[in-house]
């Protein structure tokens, strides 16, 4: 990779984001196969739980989230094992923009493959479970941070057990108890929206989360990708 | 002491069991906690001395 | 100042300390363990509202605090590790794992056996137990990772990354699940509120936190004694200390 000192840095990360969105539409079951398995596991809930739909408008919220957590970590669980096999992480490890830098534009067309789409065909699902339209708007404001989050916490993850074998299961142990307050912000916010409250706060607070994870994930990603890598 | 017989302060009111039990569940972790390192180490160095003591053996038959 | 942390990064250095402090910390620890124990079971008032079932707290609190105070002292020497590449912080670090996941075990356990007789339930999901219970995941998850890696020494490094992203972490769950917990309380009881305890109480719980700090601190030595022994089985320095 060429001396980035006279590019534009904004530039830089708009151009290798494009890039790696064009790489995850050449496989698109990527990117559908988590909107699939939300769907399905949504679908298990009534199920499980019996069709009485004020029963399920009420655990909806809890549903939701629950899946959509899944939902990425499994999109979590993809992350860097590509280029890792292939060699390209390692190069772009030893290039010379740094490697926080760099991994952002990989994250960032994750999340927009991933957990963007996942937050805009929610209000869909919540539909199905009985969620009331009126809801949709803090649904999907609150999963677009929230599952921002995810993705960043699941780099940190991903990072770190990128050279396992079979590092899945053990990404799932090591994200999801960092998954918790996004659960619980996320399921306050739709909560309150519910019952005519106010979803400020929860906002606020996956904000809050948004904006502490993009200052701090990288390095713990950059960090994470170096260990792996000495393997 | 706030009991006033043995039978009493076994007993606890009724709760007896689930106190000595929790008590008693701490104090066996703690023990297997405390005893598993000394014994791992004592075994470590026994075999260290052994090894040293072979290769002092080897050393004199040799001179 | 300079030569304590040198003399901290020195492996000899490190087993003399613990030669020197181990044969009387050991009993001491025991004797304010036994006797705080006593002093809970036995010397403390009844509570009037739980009666006797409430000794638990005894070694329940003691156990939960340190349990917190052990992921901290782990993610520290994690710290020292990553920044500064000293074994010994290494060492340190994998010694204070399972011992902070077994005061997390015995905290959750006592907590159940409390709740039991207390509130009717084994488990109940207020904010301290779930707390708690997220507490041993974070445990277990450094463990397992440190497992899954067969090099040790990038293990080691990966577990300082991932402590490090857990401590961060750990206020946050703290506070949403005391938030969770705030919101959908059942209106009626707080489970593990607090309440004001009387210093007849206090006495021995304070004596009790303070022994099982005593208690960390000793098996984190035993156990670092341990580790060195092994990583050292070959050096010179170790061999000589243990056949004069």
């Amino acid at each position: 990779m060429a001396d980035q000192s006279g590019i534009d840095i904004l530039q830089y990360l708009r151009g290798q984001t494009a890039r790696h969105v064009r790489l995850q539409f050449a496989s698109p079951s990527e990117i559908v196969n988590p909107l699939l398995f939300f769907l399905l596991v949504v679908i298990l809930f009534p199920l499980g739980l019996g069709p009485d739909p004020e029963r399920l408008a009420l655990l909806a919220p809890g549903i939701l989230w629950v899946v959509a957590l899944l939902a990425n970590l499994m999109i979590c669980m993809r992350l860097f094992v590509d280029d890792f096999e292939d060699g390209s992480l390692e190069q772009l490890a030893m290039a010379s923009t740094p490697l926080a830098l760099s991994v952002i534009p990989q994250l960032l067309a994750a999340w927009m493959t991933g957990g963007l789409v996942l937050s805009l065909a929610a209000p869909l699902f919540g539909m199905m479970l009985g969620l009331p339209v009126s809801a949709a708007p803090v649904l999907v404001a609150s999963l677009l941070m929230g599952t921002a989050i995810m993705l960043l916490l699941g780099a940190v993850g991903a990072a770190l057990t990128v050279g396992v074998r079979r590092g899945g299961i053990l990404l799932a142990l090591l994200i999801l108890p960092l998954y918790i307050p996004v659960l619980i912000a996320g399921t306050r916010a739709l909560d309150e929206a519910l019952h005519s409250g106010d979803p400020a706060v929860a906002l606020a607070f996956l904000g809050a989360g948004v904006t502490g994870g993009l200052l701090l994930a990288p390095l713990a990603i950059a960090a994470g990708l170096r260990v792996s890598l000495e393997l | 002491m706030q009991f006033d017989s043995f039978s009493e302060a076994l007993t606890m009111g009724g709760h007896g069991g689930f106190v000595w039990a929790a008590y008693a569940i701490t104090f066996v972790v703690i023990l297997v906690m405390m005893v598993r390192p000394v014994i791992n180490t004592r075994s470590m160095q026994g075999t260290i001395q052994r090894e040293f003591d072979r290769k002092q053996a080897h050393e004199k038959d040799a001179s | 100042m300079w030569r304590i942390i040198h003399q901290l990064g020195s492996p000899p250095w490190v087993y003399r300390f613990c030669d020197r402090v181990i044969p009387w910390l050991l009993p001491l620890t025991a004797v304010a363990l036994i006797v705080g124990s006593a002093w809970g079971l036995l010397f403390a008032p009844t509570d009037y509202k739980q009666g006797d079932s409430y000794r638990i707290i005894y070694i329940h609190v003691p156990a939960a605090v340190v349990s917190l105070a052990g992921y901290y002292i782990m993610a520290f020497a994690g710290l020292v590790s990553l920044v500064w590449r000293i074994k010994l912080a290494d060492l340190a670090m994998r010694a204070a794992a399972p011992i902070g996941a077994a005061f997390t075990a015995v905290a959750l356990i006592t907590g159940a056996i409390w709740g039991k007789p207390t509130w009717g339930a084994w488990w109940v999901w207020d904010a301290r137990v779930t707390s708690m219970l997220i507490l041993f995941f974070l445990y277990v998850g450094v463990i397992a990772l440190f497992q899954a890696y067969d090099n040790k020494t990038i293990a080691a490094r990966a577990c300082a990354i991932l402590s490090l992203v857990g401590t961060v972490n750990i206020p946050i769950i703290y506070k949403s699940v005391d938030w969770w917990y705030s919101l959908h309380q059942p209106a009626s009881i707080k489970f593990t509120g607090s309440s004001a305890i009387d210093a007849s109480m206090l006495y021995p719980l304070l004596g009790m936190i303070v022994a099982f700090y005593a208690l960390f601190a000793l098996l984190l030595m035993l156990n670092l004694k341990q580790s060195l022994t092994s990583e050292y089985s070959q050096s010179n320095w170790l061999i000589k200390r243990i056949t004069t």
